[in-house]
């Protein structure tokens, strides 16, 4: 797609004259060192889709060069959303092999094991959107799990807030600058972030009327985690030859 | 004792105003609306989150029950979504009906938020013709997929089955005689498409009729025109998309901007409004209507001359014939295989964006290569324009804070998923 790639090549100009460079890597975990003396970014392509991956230092300063810089015009902020990267890749049940053990249904109370994560956890995604040049462009920021803070998009994009407070809400996220971060779609008085992977689907708690005292009361939840299918991941052969071609 | 200025008024969750479960906090003075809290939720039911944890066609059946006054089109979004990710395209003939769908869809949905609109504000008799039209289009549904909301008709790669010969009949029984019932066949004899191309024969005589009752009302425009004004500028700050974008006058849809499926081989305009107030969303969305009419007159055209196949032949996401499943072993496996741990898309992430009846309805999905989707987040438009709620009501009365929200066309399923 010829207008995907323009906007990629005025991406990669416009930033690299102010000094940004850029890491060329397709790994979706492209890791940018957010210490390093110059600001970094990578873009990605796929699927007619445009990603630029960038720290949470550059993001105020890029996101309001791309909504005011001419070439880019991205007037519309059309969904903000978290993603939590913990169990990415690791699959329920692994069959390499013949496997003798199969998968017990509602066997597996703590879900999938995690060992050891080494990239950064979650990743908050913007979209964007120009009405004016038709094009669109996904902005990803990595985020580690010792430092949650993110700075709010709300002074360029108003429409960053209820989009921000439901990442909080969601995941944790906390957005600096955002002036009513509260929680959106749970319940009053919840506890915990519910879309991350560490929360169950049935939740923590249950509630109740409890005749006793007249009121309705929380308990911890009763009904057992269950797996109906279990996560599986195939190395499907077809996918590989489309990547590789002549391989 | 202390003058008092301002004060808190609750509205909802229970009220038929609010849409569904709405509460919003009110900080009124007088009847001016000072401040507007939307307090939502109350109908959160972590789609995403459950999505994560089924085999992806699974969760075909809960988009329906997202925004569940137009079903189709949620669907569409994820099919969409999926599709891009396995790199397919479905037939052609499979386009042509989910455009079809999609169309009949929005009227569906524009009818419903017109009878309410009108509700909201005052005018009872509105509802009672829009629910007759929607009949009809209801039982389309039913004749496709069985189910008259819920249909989960469209599957990766296609759709679920082709259109039927022959529509399903009335019975006369003890309350409906054999005149009536035969008067109700009527438009029953043919297959649905002919069931339609009548239905449209006569739709927009219908629409003229519900402009008769309220476009040119005096009480009509006094409760809508000028109130809720958004500017084109402040519209596309607060993520507007849809008919609340057109109606500020930006000439924006993705059936055109962005084609998908065939809709850069149909011919439709796209009608904009030019104050932003809700008078000029009711216009804005009354001539959409009249335009998804001709779009399923085309449809319906080349529909019937277009006989085909309406699913991939791809045993990897389509589940095989039946009648090969008697026979053929690789038939059986393969379905064997898709219903129980369904099939993987390779790694990586997707946004798809169909113009929704409501707005831009997005579907980020983000796959580990494993048969369940890792992340998906649905984009509902109908969220930004209720968190623009407070903008738009502020300096109005309270029965304009009803006006302004029945115009947003809010629908819970949607925005708490």
């Amino acid at each position: 797609m010829s207008r995907l790639t323009s906007l990629q090549d005025n991406i990669i100009r416009h930033f690299t004259a102010q000094g940004f460079v850029f890491n060329h890597s397709k790994n979706p975990f492209v890791s940018l060192n957010a210490e390093a003396a110059r600001e970094q970014l990578a873009v990605q392509n796929a699927c007619d889709e445009l990603t630029l991956v960038l720290t949470k230092k550059a993001l105020l300063d890029v996101a309001t060069q791309l909504r005011d810089g001419a070439e880019f015009c991205f007037e519309q902020l059309i969904d903000v959303c978290g993603v939590d990267y913990l169990t990415y890749g690791i699959a329920e049940w692994v069959t390499d092999k013949a496997t003798g053990s199969g998968f017990e249904r509602a066997l597996d109370p703590e879900g999938i094991p995690v060992e050891s994560f080494s990239e950064s956890r979650f990743a908050v995604v913007y979209h964007l959107l120009s009405v004016k040049l038709n094009q669109r462009l996904r902005l990803k920021v990595f985020l580690d799990e010792a430092d949650l803070c993110i700075p709010s998009l709300m002074p360029i994009w108003p429409a960053a807030d209820w989009f921000e407070r439901e990442a909080f809400d969601l995941f944790g996220f906390l957005f600096e600058g955002h002036p009513d971060l509260r929680r959106i779609l749970t319940d009053y008085g919840f506890i915990g972030h519910p879309f991350r992977k560490d929360f169950p689907v049935s939740g923590h708690v249950e509630m109740r009327y409890d005749k006793a005292s007249e009121r309705v009361i929380y308990q911890p939840v009763s009904i057992p985690a269950r797996v109906l299918v279990p996560k599986v991941i195939r190395e499907d052969s077809r996918y590989l030859e489309a990547e590789h071609p002549h391989g | 004792m202390a003058e008092l200025h301002n004060y808190t008024l609750n509205f909802g969750p229970q009220h038929p105003a609010a849409h569904g479960v709405l509460r919003l906090v009110l900080e009124i003075e007088g009847e001016v609306i000072r401040h507007a809290d939307p307090h939502i939720g109350l109908l959160h039911r972590a789609t995403e989150k459950l999505a994560e944890t089924k085999p992806y066609n699974q969760s075909i059946g809960y988009m329906d029950r997202l925004d569940y006054v137009s079903m189709m089109c949620n669907e569409h979004g994820y099919v969409l979504a999926l599709e891009k990710l396995l790199g397919i395209t479905p037939p052609i003939r499979a386009q042509y009906i989910r455009v079809l769908f999609d169309e009949i869809t929005r009227l569906l949905n524009h009818l419903l938020w017109l009878g309410a609109h009108a509700l909201d504000i005052g005018a009872m008799a509105v509802f009672l013709y829009t629910f007759r039209e929607r009949e009809d289009l209801l039982d389309s549904y039913e004749a496709v997929s069985g189910a008259r909301m819920h249909a989960t008709y469209y599957r990766p790669g296609g759709v679920y089955r082709d259109l039927p010969n022959k529509m399903p009949q009335y019975e006369p029984s003890a309350w409906r005689s054999e005149k009536d019932t035969k008067e109700m066949n009527e438009n029953r004899q043919g297959g649905l498409l002919d069931f339609l191309q009548a239905f449209c024969d006569r739709f927009p005589q219908r629409i003229d009729e519900y402009e008769t009752l309220l476009t040119d009302n005096r009480i009509w425009k006094q409760r809508t025109v000028d109130v809720g004004i958004v500017t084109a500028e402040r519209a596309l700050q607060l993520g507007f998309t849809g008919p609340m974008l057109r109606g500020s006058g930006v000439a924006w849809d993705l059936r055109k901007k962005q084609p998908y499926e065939v809709y850069a081989n149909l011919n439709f305009d796209i009608p904009i409004g030019k104050n932003g107030d809700c008078y000029d969303r009711y216009l804005v969305r009354v001539e959409e209507m009249r335009q998804s009419n001709r779009i399923i007159m085309q449809c319906i055209d080349w529909l019937r001359k277009n006989p085909g196949p309406v699913m991939l032949d791809d045993a990897k996401v389509a589940p095989p014939r039946r009648a090969a499943m008697k026979e053929d072993m690789e038939a059986m496996i393969h379905h064997f295989k898709l219903f129980t741990e369904g099939y993987t898309i390779p790694a990586g992430e997707a946004y798809a964006a169909v113009e929704h009846p409501k707005g831009e309805f997005g579907v980020y999905l983000v796959s580990d290569g494993a048969n369940k989707p890792y992340r998906l987040k649905i984009r509902a438009p109908g969220f930004s324009h209720l968190a623009a709620l407070n903008e738009m009501s502020r300096g109005h009365m309270i029965a304009d804070v009803v006006s302004i929200l029945s115009s947003q066309d809010i629908v819970f399923g949607e925005i708490d998923r």
